[in-house]
């Protein structure tokens, strides 16, 4: 399973940065975003350093959701989805392939966009450690939960609108309890912040299982 | 099963809508207004039995059903079936509980709606099941559909303790909770008739959810067999073509 999740996840990054859209499109997206949510709030620096963490995690979401689909739109071309059926690969292993991949890319997408809040919305970092184990646990829990609905929608005409539909509401907490801990972290009350980042780690440890155990047969059918 | 609904159906119908009736009753004339609501608190009389129905039997039932499908020896359409119309009720009738949930906050709160734990929850789950909805909508070969919507039920289910804890203590660790949830609030002076009335109304709902899952389980059962039958009709016709064109 693990040497599959390897050849998925090595094969995905090597399509990402051969066409350069994570990178080209993707990513100057979600700085956009940042900009736009200045102007939609006030370009008040206070407000904007209050709100950051939560418009960091909202941007975060809606860059992920394009990532995700960006995964399965791979897979539909050419129509490598049944190349993939036919591989014999893991069906555990080819989850965990693409769910690292997804979260390889949305770890750059948060380095780009933490430097974007810092320059942009003058946002002070605190609470390195905090802030690094919350990271971790949301982008493995939005990586995984996103994995597992990205091929449920993946193949059908709809899924342009029907992937944030029902990807949002499952990643709810995700987007709560990781902005809660990153103002926890910067506001110099760790305390307050550890609850939040135990339970990502709990969604992050759910959906893992969950997607090990249910890709193999959502992959044959989509 | 028949095109027609059966007499049991029928009295089940007949059964819940007296039961309603009385409910309407017991709430509009016999109970007295509440000390502190006055008469919003009739409202509740609707909210508490809907709010029950939507969450326990409706999308417990559409849980236990997709479990049941997705497991091989009682999968059947059947169970897809009930998944379905129950999840189906269960949107409507949660649909209903935040609407008068609404209603009676902009009357006691002085506000439409409020942030508090359980409102959120409950519209997350109302998102969760319509996305749910909209999965058995999208076309497939009924297999493939019905094991799909079978997983995001399971999924769904599974996020919901998550949401559940997340908004408790969105709401406990940093705010101090401004407004009691309804439940504080009702609990210390429900005694009386307005305890019947409020166990009245979650057995007239039950019934009517009953009578509802019936017709819509039929409905949907229905439907299945026409499709199979289109089907069946339109092979032999491509048959039939075939057996011409051969002589």
């Amino acid at each position: 399973m693990w040497r599959d999740a390897v050849l998925v996840a090595g094969k995905d990054l090597r399509v990402e940065v051969r066409s350069r859209v994570g990178i080209n499109q993707v990513i100057p997206f979600a700085v956009l975003v940042l900009i736009v949510f200045a102007f939609a709030l006030d370009s008040d620096r206070a407000t904007l350093a209050a709100v950051g963490p939560g418009l960091f995690w909202v941007t975060v979401l809606f860059s992920g959701l394009l990532a995700i689909q960006r995964s399965f739109v791979i897979e539909s071309d050419d129509d490598a989805r049944d190349a993939l059926r036919l591989s014999g690969l893991d069906g555990g292993g080819i989850f965990l392939g693409k769910a690292a991949a997804v979260a390889a890319q949305l770890v750059l997408l948060e380095v780009v966009l933490a430097l974007g809040v810092i320059v942009l919305y003058g946002v002070q970092l605190r609470g390195a450690a905090m802030l690094l184990l919350t990271c971790v646990a949301a982008t493995v829990g939005l990586a995984a939960a996103g994995t597992v609905y990205g091929v449920i929608a993946a193949g059908l005409r709809v899924r342009d609108t029907l992937l944030p539909l029902l990807v949002l509401p499952v990643l709810a907490p995700v987007l709560l309890a990781a902005a809660r801990a990153c103002e926890a972290a910067l506001a110099g009350t760790p305390a307050e912040g550890w609850p939040w980042v135990r339970m990502l780690t709990v969604f992050a440890t759910i959906y893992v299982t969950f997607g090990v155990v249910a890709f193999g047969p959502l992959l044959e059918e989509a | 099963m028949t095109t027609k609904s059966s007499p049991a159906v029928r009295v089940l119908g007949w059964l819940s809508a007296v039961t309603l009736a009385l409910t309407a009753v017991m709430a509009l004339v016999v109970t007295p207004g509440d000390v502190n609501m006055g008469d919003s608190v009739r409202l509740l009389y609707l909210h508490v039995p809907t709010a029950w129905l939507a969450m326990y039997v409706a999308f417990g039932l559409t849980t236990l059903a997709s479990a049941l499908y997705l497991w091989k020896r009682t999968r059947s359409r059947f169970w897809d079936l009930t998944a379905g119309a129950s999840a189906e009720i269960g949107v409507l009738f949660l649909g209903l509980t935040l609407l008068i949930g609404s209603l009676w906050g902009r009357i006691t709160w002085g506000v439409w709606w409020t942030w508090d734990a359980r409102l959120t929850t409950t519209a997350v789950l109302f998102v969760l099941y319509v996305g749910y909805l909209a999965v058995r909508k999208v076309p497939a070969s009924p297999e493939v559909q019905s094991r799909r919507a079978a997983i995001v039920a399971i999924a769904a289910f599974l996020d919901v303790p998550i949401v559940h804890y997340a908004v408790e203590w969105w709401r406990t660790l940093h705010q101090d909770a401004s407004l009691g949830s309804p439940q504080r609030v009702l609990d210390p002076q429900i005694t009386g008739t307005m305890a019947w009335t409020l166990l009245l109304g979650v057995v007239a709902f039950t019934l009517l959810y009953c009578w509802l899952m019936a017709h819509r389980f039929r409905l949907a059962w229905m439907e299945d067999r026409l499709a199979d039958r289109a089907m069946q009709i339109a092979i032999e016709e491509r048959r039939a073509e075939a057996e011409v064109a051969a002589s």
